[in-house]
């Protein structure tokens, strides 16, 4: 409560780092929710939607993208300090994203590809996520983030209780919207088993099999169902290729693709 | 000397930065610094299949997914040798129209509009124009409920494949929108008159403008690129055509046409170059809000882009009526060696796509030339010709309006690579 007996709204600041704005972009696609959201909290910075901008400290940070240059490392630090609780939206803040894929790779050899006079620009070496850099209080999963787990997440941190985004694979949503599962029945290869929730199984809804955008789920077997996608006919590159896009950098996941890299058959 | 800073250019989706510097009552230069910071993608995409470039490339942007997808799809079908059935082609038309409406609307009135009526943001805009925002959210869900059915979710859609879909909806399934697709097109229609009441600063510049062109339609998936300079190409002539050149101030490249400079792509391109296909009713719409054609004021692109989003309902309304569900969801493809090429008009302007695949499909090389980078040049020639008059402003003025004409351009940073920050220095 404030002097003059109103509620003090908390206050909610997006911040940006390596990504594609598809997370923070979640946050205007909840076009049913938005103006309630904003009555509810104080949307103090949001860069992407407002040009005003109220000072910190944050109740909320909302952090998505990933670390690749030595300004965004001692930004992230900044933002931290600012905030009393630091969520990371997203793929690539909470992996590293799919640019993380130069960690495994020469970044010199990259920015020559890219850019002719590769001495203008500045990057690390690697894409790390916020975690790697800086406590995180809570890391919502998927490349993109699903808007409504974004609102159950803020709507727990407002009303301080555990947000409730269960750690299971994709398997137990496509059981709950019944989807024949596509691997069995098809034999379409598909990263359900070992992937995060959270998404509601859309992928084998529309007929095709996960690839595993929302990352490895709680306690993954990613090396019983790599042999699995052997079996129903992917090449050992596919696997590796599979395995290593938007969550490439992430443990789970990153083992098992550098084995099936390595020994390619 | 004397600096005058703003450290962020707000409601652009990226990161990047301003600096005019003046001399006495002289503009000594603009540079629009694009430091988002670099993600690789021409790069990572080597070594990956084919098959991979529809969900891969949507990662350079969140919001324009859809574009990304759908060039890479007509390139690498182009490279493979196949074209994909008139029901497909209507689908994706229809899914690409979707991401038009959600990527317009959002710009337009959350984005946008609140330059013209002096608010921060559309939030701040939202207690004197509760209506009016309320309009733009309704449309932009219209948007998005196309590409969600279609496309199984609204950022990074999964239905799309080389070759056409995973799955096909049903009719029902797209019935389902058209009540929400009709509201949303009355909705466009009155957004429009009330934009076309905007305060719109005088400025013209003699722009070349070059977009896709198809005989018959207005440009999504076209077939030839052409200017109002007489330029007239096929697709697969681009870099004979355009080249990107690298400066030491911002991560993203500038596009030039070859030989003769400086281009705009986008809403005003397309409008002014295919004006004749619009829909009837966007066309009699564009008229009736007195929208010049050609018209070479940026400030009015945001009544362009009104235009496009009648459009883009109407057109998704046709579609959907004549749906029957095509034979086979895709098109199966076979690798090879081979090069392909594909543009389709993004939001923002076309977008353009080349790859080089191996015997089996994997990619040796690509190149992504997205349409910021493209206009990130005309930007800055629109803020040098603006400066002078920025001079008589105050700085929050001046800061205002240098701000506006770069959001004329609803510029995708994260896309040209992205965070703009506002430095006028002024020298005495």
């Amino acid at each position: 409560m404030t002097a003059n007996g109103k509620v003090k709204r908390a206050k909610l600041a997006v911040w940006k780092f390596a990504s594609c704005d598809g997370c923070q972009l979640s946050v205007l696609d909840c076009e049913d929710e938005l103006l309630a959201l904003a009555d509810r909290v104080e949307i103090a910075k949001f860069v992407e939607a407002s040009r005003r901008e109220i000072k910190g400290p944050y109740d909320i940070s909302l952090v998505e993208g990933s670390i690749t240059t030595a300004h965004d490392a001692a930004r992230i630090r900044q933002v931290r300090a600012a905030s009393q609780c630091l969520i990371t939206i997203g793929a690539c803040a909470t992996s590293g994203g799919i640019q993380a894929l130069r960690n495994f790779k020469d970044v010199n050899q990259f920015m020559a590809i890219v850019y002719a006079s590769p001495e203008y620009i500045s990057a690390l070496a690697t894409s790390t996520a916020i975690a790697d850099h800086v406590r995180v209080d809570f890391e919502l999963r998927g490349c993109p983030i699903n808007k409504h787990q974004l609102l159950e997440v803020i709507a727990a941190f407002l009303n301080g209780r555990k947000p409730h985004t269960p750690a299971h694979s994709v398997c137990v949503e496509c059981k709950a919207r019944a989807t024949v599962c596509v691997m069995v029945a098809r034999g379409v290869p598909c990263l359900g088993p070992i992937t995060h929730a959270g998404c509601g199984a859309i992928c084998p809804a529309y007929g095709r099999g996960c690839y595993g955008c929302f990352g490895p789920s709680e306690s993954p077997n990613t090396a019983s169902l790599s042999q699995a996608w052997i079996k129903v006919g992917a090449s050992r590159p596919e696997v590796a290729r599979v395995l290593s896009t938007f969550n490439a950098n992430a443990e789970k996941f990153r083992k098992t693709a550098v084995e099936y890299e390595d020994h390619k058959g | 000397m004397k600096t005058i800073k703003v450290d962020n250019l707000a409601r652009v989706e990226g990161e990047g930065a301003l600096r005019i510097r003046f001399k006495r009552d002289q503009v000594r230069d603009v540079e629009l610094r694009i430091f988002e910071p670099p993600r690789f993608f021409e790069a990572f995409l080597r070594g990956r299949s084919y098959a991979e470039t529809p969900d891969i490339t949507a990662r350079i942007c969140g919001i324009c997914p859809v574009a990304y997808q759908m060039s890479a799809c007509q390139a690498m079908e182009d490279a493979l040798g196949v074209q994909v059935d008139a029901g497909l082609r209507e689908l994706r038309r229809l899914i690409y129209w979707g991401e038009w409406i959600e990527s317009h609307v959002l710009h337009m009135f959350l984005l946008h509009a609140p330059d013209f009526l002096g608010f921060p943001g559309a939030l701040e805009m939202a207690k004197e124009h509760s209506d009016k925002v309320k309009l733009g959210l309704r449309l932009k869900k219209a948007g998005n409920a196309i590409i969600r059915t279609v496309g199984g979710r609204e950022v990074h859609p999964v239905n799309v494949r080389v070759g056409g879909f995973y799955r096909l909806p049903t009719r029902a399934e797209l019935a389902a929108l058209v009540p929400e697709l009709i509201a949303g097109r009355d909705g466009a229609s009155q957004a429009l008159e009330w934009m076309a009441q905007f305060p719109f600063p005088e400025f013209a510049r003699d722009y070349e403008f070059v977009a896709l062109r198809h005989p018959s339609e207005y440009p999504v998936l076209g077939d030839r690129l052409v200017s109002n300079k007489g330029l007239d190409i096929e697709i697969r002539e681009y870099d004979r055509n355009f080249a990107e050149r690298q400066v030491p101030y911002s991560n993203a490249l500038h596009s030039f046409v070859k030989g003769r400079g400086p281009y705009v792509c986008g809403p005003l391109a397309r409008f002014n170059l295919n004006f004749e296909n619009l829909s009837p009713l966007a066309k009699q719409a564009a008229i009736s809000a007195r929208i010049p054609v050609p018209c070479n004021n940026p400030f009015m692109s945001i009544l362009v882009r009104a235009v496009e989003v009648i459009h883009a309902f109407d057109e998704s309304i046709r579609i959907i009526e004549a749906y029957q569900p095509p034979a086979r969801p895709f098109v199966e493809v076979t690798p090879r060696e081979s090069i392909g090429f594909g543009c389709t008009e993004a939001p923002r302007g076309f977008l353009y796509h080349r790859y080089r695949l191996s015997e089996s499909g994997i990619i040796e090389d690509a190149k992504i030339v997205p349409p910021t980078s493209q206009n990130q040049k005309s930007i800055e020639q629109d803020l040098f010709e603006l400066a002078p008059r920025m001079m008589e402003l105050s700085h929050e003025s001046a800061t205002l309006m240098a701000e506006q004409a770069i959001r004329n351009y609803d510029p995708c940073i994260s896309c040209a690579t992205h965070f703009l920050r506002l430095t006028i220095e002024r020298e005495h």
